[in-house]
């Protein structure tokens, strides 16, 4: 049987950074980035993958780190709310968008409001409204009532009229 | 700076430059790149985990606690009970009323357990997952009695006692207004009897409760995720044996709380006594399961009205019992009261009630504590009384918005004073009221709604009125009889040697935005930019005695005291700036940092030369001057009242019983408007929690008391897919009770949302004769209703 000081090593690079770090199997990766690195930018709101307040990206996609273990995250590009602003610290356009909206009032569910939109407007060239209300409805709020938020994603992604322009980037892929 | 002396109702200031700007929020930078700062994010070397073991059971004689396996595990330090804890006398919310029992939450159950989730051990190890096996292996037997877990049950009898202090589990009952109306309901047109249910909710802050207390060897510092740190130290003090000169007490960034963190948690106060046991550093941080379960829930009461009414459907009576499901204690300080009181006190809301009766009862159950939710009764007053007057106006043929009219206060009423003896100050009761039918398009509706029931679509609209006292001030809490009468607050505002402006207040943001609000009054005030002045709250060795942020009262307390206090301030930096430029205070303008002579805007100094000379030359000073720039002042106003009116367009599929929210239009007055783009948030943020209310969301429990929706996979908390984009109109009635005109509103969206919604569902299956009397409104119900209905012509017999 494993005893619980079992440690493994693992690597992976956060916000483009090479890290390395010395972990038990269970340690989920939210716990690895808030109490291994520090990071505490990644939020714990419910630990059952329900709220997404703990989504990071990683490879690419957006992943709630409550439900990875961080030791699976081995090899793997990781981002996190604090790799997002710009080199010279002021907000990239996700971030002043959601302040300009008001899309967060306590702040608690933003940071996986961000990756979550981080990941979406990578991909979403001209999406509608609607299609943005779908992609934030994987993250709960419970201050803002979404409208703010849903406004601050919009005005990155939707086309001036409201309207999409063809495809649906929030479908799967 | 004519005005700080001036009471309230005095000459307001004017030139704003900075008020009523939707300015975006100074705070959101930080929690933008993940440098905001939450209680869980607090890292001291050496601290301990805690994990509380919970009782399984809902009732029942604690036999034993053994907890040698818990201490055998690998990390685990430490497992306290309520053996260890005997000094702590354990929280008592107190309350001179006639009719309110005195109940005690002990820190640690004791003699027993009084509901499934109630603390019963703590495990302490090096880390959380180590703490975390230790509390499942801490084996706890408890001998388990029948659980007491409604208010039909208590009221039917024969329950046993949750509280030996109350036999029959009634901590109040308590008739607030006495009247022998039964000659006017006699002689009333209509009489309609009603009862309306409203379920169990639990405010679901993002970020759930938490702590971490260090103690230094003879001062102890509580970081906790609190609206109320004053109150917290008072209770973390009273519980240790401290002075409060001994305690510092930090709400940093609090990821909401909608009022489940505006009593003292047990494990607040738990983690800070451990931490001066066990001379460690002690953190706590919930977990959802938890908060769901175990933390303070709120809003479960049944209302049991009868009213009388004219032909025309003027109400001429109403009177109304409230029982109020408290659960098993009374929190402190508000005390378990503050439901059935609010709710007995306000009921008649918006509306001429001449003749008025209520009766507030306070029933304790087997179930999780409640605590002031946002809106605390007035979402299910408003509910209960939106409910009777469409009942009234369908009975007596009235139109729906008819009868409103008829009953709403008037212009010319103000100040209006109930028969629940409460005062009104000026409101826009039917000017809102008619701006949201004209944006509704309600001439139009009865023809909509005929073309989509040919289409055998279910359509519905609704509309509701409603006040919300907000300020709640020492005179309303003394007149409950509370023993802790939070009303003032205080301000302190600084300049320091280069022009920079400090504001120190006793409320206490948790995501309202005070940072930037409280810089935009005071910059206009001191003729300064926003971005100069930082606004510190939260800690209580740094801020005035204050209470904390909660009721709708920062922006009329604390705003008001910060106003003052600024005002007190400018009228200082004229009287310095007078002096250096050789004209009379009255004269001198402050804009845009500097002071000049009005009307010679060449003859000026800068703020920044005066604020230099009052701390580091003062031999420039006129002789009868202190040093510094420093002003205090406080405020403690009787309350004011916004308004609003909200309306909904909702579409229920007959099939699921699903219903979806095609439009929701609110109109509301909260007086001035600080910053709108914060006020909106408010709204938005309040009405989604409405809705939630209304159609989604309830703790539901078994016969034995067991939570039935232990996650956010059972309790539905709504999505972006579940709330519409709202539509929101602003009225201004300025409030003659805050010194910047403002009211507060940060309950509204939540008071008028689960009633509207219902109105709306009620309309949209009025013609199936379908009632809508208790909420949440499942689509279980509605499907099956609808089914019913529709396969029996005679909708006699609904379940």
């Amino acid at each position: 049987m494993r005893t619980d000081s079992e440690t493994l090593n693992v690597e992976f690079t956060v916000n483009g950074e090479a890290r390395r770090v010395s972990i038990p199997p269970r340690r989920t990766l939210a716990d690895v980035l808030r109490e291994d690195l520090g990071l505490t930018g990644t939020h714990l709101g419910c630990e059952h993958g329900v709220c997404g307040a703990c989504t990071v990206i990683v490879d690419g996609e957006p992943v709630r780190a409550c439900l990875m273990f961080g030791v699976q995250a081995a090899g793997c590009e990781i981002e996190t709310v604090e790799g997002l602003a710009l080199p010279d610290g002021s907000l990239n356009d996700l971030q002043r968008s959601f302040s300009e909206h008001h899309g967060l009032q306590c702040g608690f569910c933003t940071p996986g409001m961000l990756m979550l939109g981080t990941a979406y407007v990578r991909r979403a060239v001209a999406a509608d409204r609607e299609s943005v209300r779908e992609v934030v409805s994987s993250n709960l709020c419970r201050c803002t009532g979404y409208q703010g938020i849903v406004d601050a994603v919009c005005e990155l992604v939707c086309h001036p009229d409201g309207t999409g322009a063809g495809e649906d980037p929030a479908g799967d892929s | 700076m004519d005005d700080t002396a001036t009471p309230a109702g005095g000459t307001r200031w004017t030139g704003n430059k900075w008020v009523g700007r939707p300015m975006s929020r100074l705070e959101d930078a930080a929690l933008l790149t993940g440098r905001g700062r939450y209680t869980g994010d607090i890292d001291v070397p050496g601290t301990l985990e805690a994990v509380f073991v919970r009782s399984t059971v809902a009732s029942g004689e604690i036999l034993g606690i053994d907890t040698t396996a818990a201490l055998d595990r690998p990390g685990v330090q430490a497992v306290v009970t309520a053996t260890d804890l005997a000094a702590t006398p354990g929280l008592t919310a107190l309350l001179e009323r006639e009719g309110f029992v005195t109940t005690t939450m002990p820190l640690l159950a004791t003699d027993g357990v009084r509901y499934a989730g109630e603390p019963v051990a703590v495990v302490l190890a090096s880390d959380r997952a180590r703490a975390e096996d230790g509390a499942e292996s801490v084996v706890v037997e408890i001998a388990e009695k029948p659980a007491v877990i409604s208010i039909d049950q208590v009221r039917e009898g024969g329950a046993g006692a949750v509280h030996e202090e109350a036999p029959d589990n009634i901590l109040l009952d308590s008739t607030l207004f006495s009247d022998d109306l039964d000659s006017v309901l006699e002689s009333s047109h209509l009489v309609v009897t009603k009862r309306v249910d409203t379920g169990r909710v639990v405010a679901l802050p993002m970020e759930g409760r938490s702590a971490h207390a260090h103690w230094d060897g003879d001062r102890l510092t509580l970081h906790t995720s609190t609206q109320v740190p004053h109150m917290v130290r008072s209770a973390v003090a009273e519980q240790m044996g401290l002075m409060e000169n001994q305690v510092r007490v930090v709400a940093p960034d609090v990821g909401g709380g909608f009022g489940q963190k505006c009593v003292v948690a047990r494990e607040e106060v738990i983690v800070a006594v451990l931490a001066r046991m066990l001379d460690r550093p002690v953190r706590w941080v919930e977990d959802r399961g938890e908060n769901i379960v175990a933390s303070f829930a709120g809003h479960e009461q049944v209302h049991e009205m009868t009213a009388g009414f004219t032909a025309e459907g003027v109400l001429t009576a109403l009177s109304t019992d409230v029982w109020c499901d408290v659960g098993a204690y009374s929190a402190y300080p508000f005390t378990c009261a503050v439901e059935p009181l609010m709710a007995a006190g306000e009921l008649p809301g918006p509306y001429r009630v001449p003749r008025y009766a209520a009766r507030g009862v306070a029933v304790t159950t087997n179930k999780s504590p409640t605590a002031p939710y946002r809106g605390v009764s007035r979402p299910q007053i408003t509910l209960a009384v939106e409910r009777l007057l469409d009942e009234a106006a369908a009975r007596l043929g009235i139109d729906r918005a008819e009868i409103r009219r008829r009953n709403l206060i008037r212009p010319e009423d103000f100040p209006y004073t109930g028969a629940n003896l409460v005062t009104y100050d000026a409101g826009t009761y039917g000017e809102s009221l008619e701006m949201c039918l004209a944006e509704l398009g309600y001439d139009r509706w009865p023809e909509r709604q005929e073309r989509a029931r040919a289409e055998g679509r279910l359509l519905g609209l609704g509309f509701v009125c409603f006040s919300e006292r907000t300020g709640y001030g020492t005179p309303v809490f003394a007149g409950r009889g509370m023993a802790v009468t939070p009303g003032f607050d205080t301000a302190v505002v600084a300049m320091d040697p280069t022009g920079g402006v400090t504001v120190t207040t006793g409320v206490s943001a948790h995501g309202q935005g005070h940072a930037t609000t409280f810089a935009q009054i005071v910059a206009d005030r001191l003729g300064v930019e926003p971005s100069q002045v930082r606004v510190i709250e939260g800690d209580t060795d740094a801020v005035p005695f204050g209470w904390g942020t909660f009721g709708s009262r920062s922006i009329v307390i604390g705003g008001s005291a910060a106003h003052r206090a600024a005002g007190r301030l400018a009228e200082k930096l004229a009287r310095l700036a007078a002096h250096r430029l050789e004209a009379a205070p009255a004269d001198i303008v402050l804009e845009n940092g500097s002071a000049h002579v009005r009307g010679t805007p060449a003859r000026s100094v800068s703020l920044a030369a005066i604020a230099h000379d009052a701390h580091i030359a003062v031999q420039h000073l006129p002789e009868d001057e202190e040093p510094g720039l420093e002003a205090r002042d406080s405020y403690d106003p009787p309350g004011t009242f916004s308004n609003a009116t909200h309306g909904a367009i909702v579409e229920i599929d007959p099939g699921t019983g699903g219903v979806s929210i095609e439009r929701y239009v609110v109109v509301e007055d909260c007086g001035v408007v600080i910053n709108p783009l914060i006020v909106d948030g408010q709204v938005h943020g309040g009405v989604a929690q409405g809705i939630a209310c209304a159609l989604y969301e309830g703790l539901d429990f078994d016969e034995e008391g067991q939570c039935r929706t232990a996650t956010l996979m059972d309790y539905l908390m709504p999505t972006a897919m579940e709330i519409p984009d709202f539509e929101l109109h602003h009225l201004e009635t300025p409030s003659e009770h805050s010194s910047t005109g403002a009211k507060g509103m940060g309950e509204g969206g939540t008071i008028g949302a689960p009633a509207c919604v219902v109105s709306a569902v009620a309309d949209a299956v009025a013609h199936l004769g379908i009632p809508v009397d208790r909420i949440p409104v499942t689509p279980q119900y509605l499907a099956l209703a609808i089914g019913a209905a529709t396969d029996n012509p005679d909708p006699g017999e609904q379940t």
